[in-house]
């Protein structure tokens, strides 16, 4: 079958790196293609350049055998590419029908705007492609899963024919990937072509004709989906054996090392995001937050940290109350907090490593003596741990911010376990990191447990909250739906509870 | 468990507010009572004018009250509905603060005009002509800031035009040359203060300040040095224009229909922005540019361009703005004349929720309290006049603190834009 979209030998430089290096995909017609690849893979950049968003610096684009240029998203739309962003390219004040008409409006009377013609079109893709939702609905009220059909909408309302999903799975849950994956199909028996973006290795395998694996700006190669298997596709991205499965032993959980009751908090816009949420972790063991993103969880762990005040409710750990405590008294209390943006709560992006390093305990002896710091305390921990945590760079001395996502959030763990805790909070402890670093920082964590650390792992991927957790509590809108026994639980139930139902008591209710 | 539990924390929360608003009225009530009734002597009257000096065909009444059983009647509805808040609640905390601004300001001005004769139509009619710079200045922040730039040199834009204003119509003998002299002049500012903060990322609230500081500066100097003769500095002002029919209906006639053209082009301009912005193209598309960019830019809208012409058409609607002080009112140029009235014009931006309708209905309290402030001072009223010189800004941060609450600005207001 002919070749709908062929990219030859592009390459992309961006100052001190090469994004793409000669790179080559062919994308069927009718078919789906997916590129797989880690954090920084070069995945993106090449989207990108076949969107018009960056130019190549060298190599050829032929769509349907024609060889184009591509300057502007205005280019790739003519084109009939279409593509679907990972971070939505959604206005959240606007309604459906304006988001999807902005830049090809319709018109009436000359000058006014069409709504009515837009909804109706709307309307029809809708039934033509199982896209249901409501036209007139503004985007901030809809669930993320239909917000991506919203996308997908978007691209098809500008009669695109060659669809680039960008990670489409990374925000769903388990249900809404399948309702994905469904009306994928339908658009491949309507005579699109897909090009599928992911670094989820069974989604991969479950859903594409060709796949094509990038590591480091390269092409690695292509693999038919019959003879791929998980472990041969990590291989092929990280370049080397890889162990997916988290090995660790049956958890010896002992007495509670944090109580929570009832706990109620707002978020900066003061929505009551934590609805009374009671649980509580034991030393030597795992519990595990499940829930799709913006349930609750982000927020909980701000109180826990004390980023957040706590609006009703109690925190106790190890007998003292520390609801509404300073994030320095928490801290000092023996808490180790791996935060979900390391970058804007984790570290300080343009100091060293060295201060990075001491930024819970620069206060202390030996790293301060009196008012001044001490130097050279502060360079030998930091050389002393780079050592320990295996952190690539290639001194102490450099900025944070120069450093990959996986070594900057090895720097945050390294600083967290440097210090005698008892309680570790992990919030979405490996997000954006590449298979290697996801593998080192899950190990540690399971070091930490079996060493008698309580653990807290707030986790938006199922996959990761399965191999960490010993046990598991799902969230959904900011409450606490369950928590089950992580050796019970299976994928299908916890998928249901993130979507708020619970699946024995549903089938009793009716 | 938990549901219950939600339930008990939100009913708190809306308990808490509902006595916060309910005793807010009382003490209301009771300071009115306090300061205006028992300051009123019993058996006087206070008299409201509803009619324009000589200018109409069909004179009504005047509205003739006895000044302490008015401000009663005011203190018992206040009170009323107070006690009504505490006891059972009112859903709108609109009606509640109309309550309080109705009341209050009628049993002021009852006390105020006691034994004299106020004219309310009137102080309708100058509001009106008082809140035309603000609202313009206001229609300036809403444009620029509907495309994510924020333009606080709105004074020195608004300075700077009424000095071309003048100046031109001046030397041309002609008032509409003065006019279009002042609207470039805005435009061509705002051109610079969007270069800066578009091309080279400069700080818009800095670019914006340098601006008001260049404005006062530069104008200040000019005027010192060139205008203090009359040659360059008189100009005459726009005549007003009756509208034939409608200028002759009570009350709303004189305030509305008989006006100058600054006022009508405000007039005009805030139902035409409020077209644009919401049942055009254009208007989707620069709401959009301001509230996500990129997601503008994948759909193949020009970020930039957006930006520039919309910050250069918001300059241009202050230049109008400038020349109302002027050519459109007192004929001449006089140092820093603008006295604020672009900055009170981006607080009703933000009052108004970034719409131009609310930005004029916000621009009309300013304009409000303006012109109470002068028909006060003529009525003689026991308060300093320097006090009732500040009422136009202390209700701009009143208003800016207490009632607007968290207004939710576009969601990329100023940030500059990178590909």
């Amino acid at each position: 079958m002919a070749n709908v979209l062929e990219l030859q030998g592009i390459t992309k430089r961006f100052p001190g790196v090469l994004a793409n290096d000669k790179i080559d995909i062919a994308l069927r017609e009718g078919k789906i293609l997916a590129l797989l690849g880690e954090n920084g893979a070069g995945k993106s950049t090449l989207m990108n350049i076949l969107y018009g968003l960056y130019k190549p610096d060298e190599g050829k684009i032929f769509v349907r055998g024609k060889e184009v240029e591509i300057n502007g998203p205005n280019d790739a739309i003519e084109l009939g590419i279409g593509m679907v962003h990972q971070h939505f390219m959604l206005i959240p004040v606007m309604t459906v029908v304006e988001n999807v008409m902005l830049g090809v409006e319709s018109i009436k009377n000359g000058l006014f705007l069409d709504r009515e013609k837009v909804a109706k079109r709307i309307h029809e893709i809708s039934e033509q492609y199982g896209l249901e939702v409501d036209p007139h609905a503004y985007i901030q009220d809809l669930p993320v899963g239909i917000q991506q059909r919203v996308e997908i909408i978007k691209v098809l309302y500008r009669s695109a024919d060659i669809l680039i999903l960008d990670e489409p799975t990374a925000v769903l849950t388990p249900q809404e990937v399948e309702g994905l994956f469904k009306i994928i199909n339908t658009l491949i028996k309507a005579g699109k072509s897909i090009i599928f973006i992911t670094h989820k290795l069974k989604e991969v395998i479950a859903i594409a004709d060709d796949i094509s694996v990038l590591r480091l700006g390269r092409m690695v190669g292509s693999i038919e989906p019959s003879n791929a298997t998980p472990q041969k596709l990590a291989t092929m991205m990280v370049g080397r054996d890889v162990s997916l499965v988290v090995q660790k032993k049956v958890a010896e959980p002992k007495e509670a090392v944090l109580k929570v009751e009832n706990l109620f908090v707002r978020d900066e816009r003061q929505n009551m995001t934590v609805r009374g949420v009671s649980f509580e972790v034991r030393k030597g063991e795992v519990l595990g937050v499940a829930g799709v993103q913006g349930n609750g969880q982000t927020e909980l762990v701000y109180a826990l940290t004390g980023l957040l005040p706590v609006d009703g409710g109690t925190i106790e750990l190890e007998g003292k109350m520390l609801h509404n405590a300073t994030p320095r008294q928490i801290l000092e209390s023996g808490v180790a907090h791996i935060p979900e943006d390391r970058q804007r709560h984790g570290l300080i992006l343009n100091f060293p490593i060295h201060d990075n390093m001491v930024l819970c305990t620069y206060y202390k002896e030996p790293f301060a003596h009196g008012v001044s710091l001490q130097e050279k305390p502060i360079f030998s921990n930091a050389e002393e741990l780079i050592k320990q945590y295996d952190v690539r760079t290639p001194n102490i001395y450099v900025n944070v911010g120069t450093l990959s996502g996986g070594n900057q959030q090895k720097v945050i763990v390294a600083r967290e376990f440097s210090r005698p805790i008892d309680l570790l909070i992990a919030s979405q402890p490996t997000r954006g990191l590449d298979v290697g670093s996801i593998e080192y920082i899950h190990l540690q964590i399971i070091k930490k447990r079996d060493e008698g650390t309580g653990v807290l792992v707030v986790s938006s991927e199922l996959d990761e909250i399965l191999a960490l957790s010993d046990r598991i509590a799902v969230m959904y809108k900011g409450q606490i739906m369950d928590v089950l026994d992580a050796k019970q639980a299976t994928k299908e139930d916890l998928g249901l509870l993130m979507a708020g139902i619970h699946p024995e008591k549903t089938s009793k209710k009716k | 468990m938990s549901n219950t539990n939600v339930q008990v924390t939100n009913l708190a929360l809306e308990k808490r507010k509902r006595v916060s608003y309910g005793m807010t009225l009382l003490i209301v009530g009771v300071l009115m009572y306090l300061f205006f009734g028992l300051n009123t002597q019993a058996g006087v009257q206070t008299t409201f004018g509803l009619n324009v000096a000589g200018t109409q065909a069909i004179v009504i009444p005047d509205l003739i009250v006895p000044a302490q059983t008015t401000i009663y009647l005011m203190v018992a509805i206040i009170v009323f509905a107070g006690a009504y808040q505490l006891a059972r609640g009112v859903k709108s905390t609109g009606l509640l603060i109309g309550i309080i601004a109705f009341t209050f300001v009628t049993a002021f001005l009852t006390w105020a005009a006691q034994d004299k004769s106020f004219n309310l139509t009137g102080m309708l009619s100058s509001s009106l002509v008082r809140a035309t710079p603000i609202a313009l200045a206001a229609l300036c922040g809403v444009i620029s800031e509907r495309a994510a730039v924020i333009n606080i040199g709105v004074e020195g834009i608004m300075l700077m035009s009424a000095q071309i204003a003048v100046v031109t119509a001046s030397i041309t003998q002609n008032l509409y040359i003065g006019l279009i002299a002042a609207i470039l002049v805005g435009g061509l500012v705002a051109a610079f203060h969007a270069f800066l903060v578009i091309r080279f990322k400069v700080d818009q609230v800095v670019s914006g300040v340098a601006i008001n500081i260049i404005g006062a500066g530069l104008t200040s100097f000019l005027s010192a040095k060139y205008l203090q003769s009359d040659t360059l500095n008189n100009s005459g002002t726009f005549p007003i224009i009756s509208i034939p029919i409608l200028s002759e209906i009570p009350v709303l006639g004189p305030t509305l229909f008989a006006n100058n053209i600054i006022v009508y082009l405000m007039l005009v301009l805030v139902v035409l922005m409020h077209i644009t912005l919401f049942y055009t193209p254009w208007g989707l598309r620069t709401r959009a540019v301001g509230e996500h960019p990129k997601a503008a830019d994948t759909l193949g809208v020009n970020v930039y361009l957006m930006r520039y012409v919309n910050v250069i058409i918001g300059g241009m609607i202050a230049g109008l703005g400038g020349a109302y002080f002027t050519i459109g009112s007192v004929g001449r140029f006089d140092e820093l004349m603008t006295s604020g009235k672009g900055f009170i014009g981006l607080a009703a931006t933000i009052f108004g929720k970034w719409t131009p309708i609310g930005a004029f209905a916000s621009s009309l309290i300013f304009g409000f309290a303006d012109s109470l402030q002068v028909k006060l001072q003529i009525l003689r009223v026991p308060i300093p006049s320097e006090f009732l010189l500040m009422a136009p800004y202390i209700v701009t941060m009143i208003i800016l603190t207490g009632v607007v609450g968290r207004a939710i600005p576009p969601a990329a207001d100023g940030q500059p834009y990178e590909k």
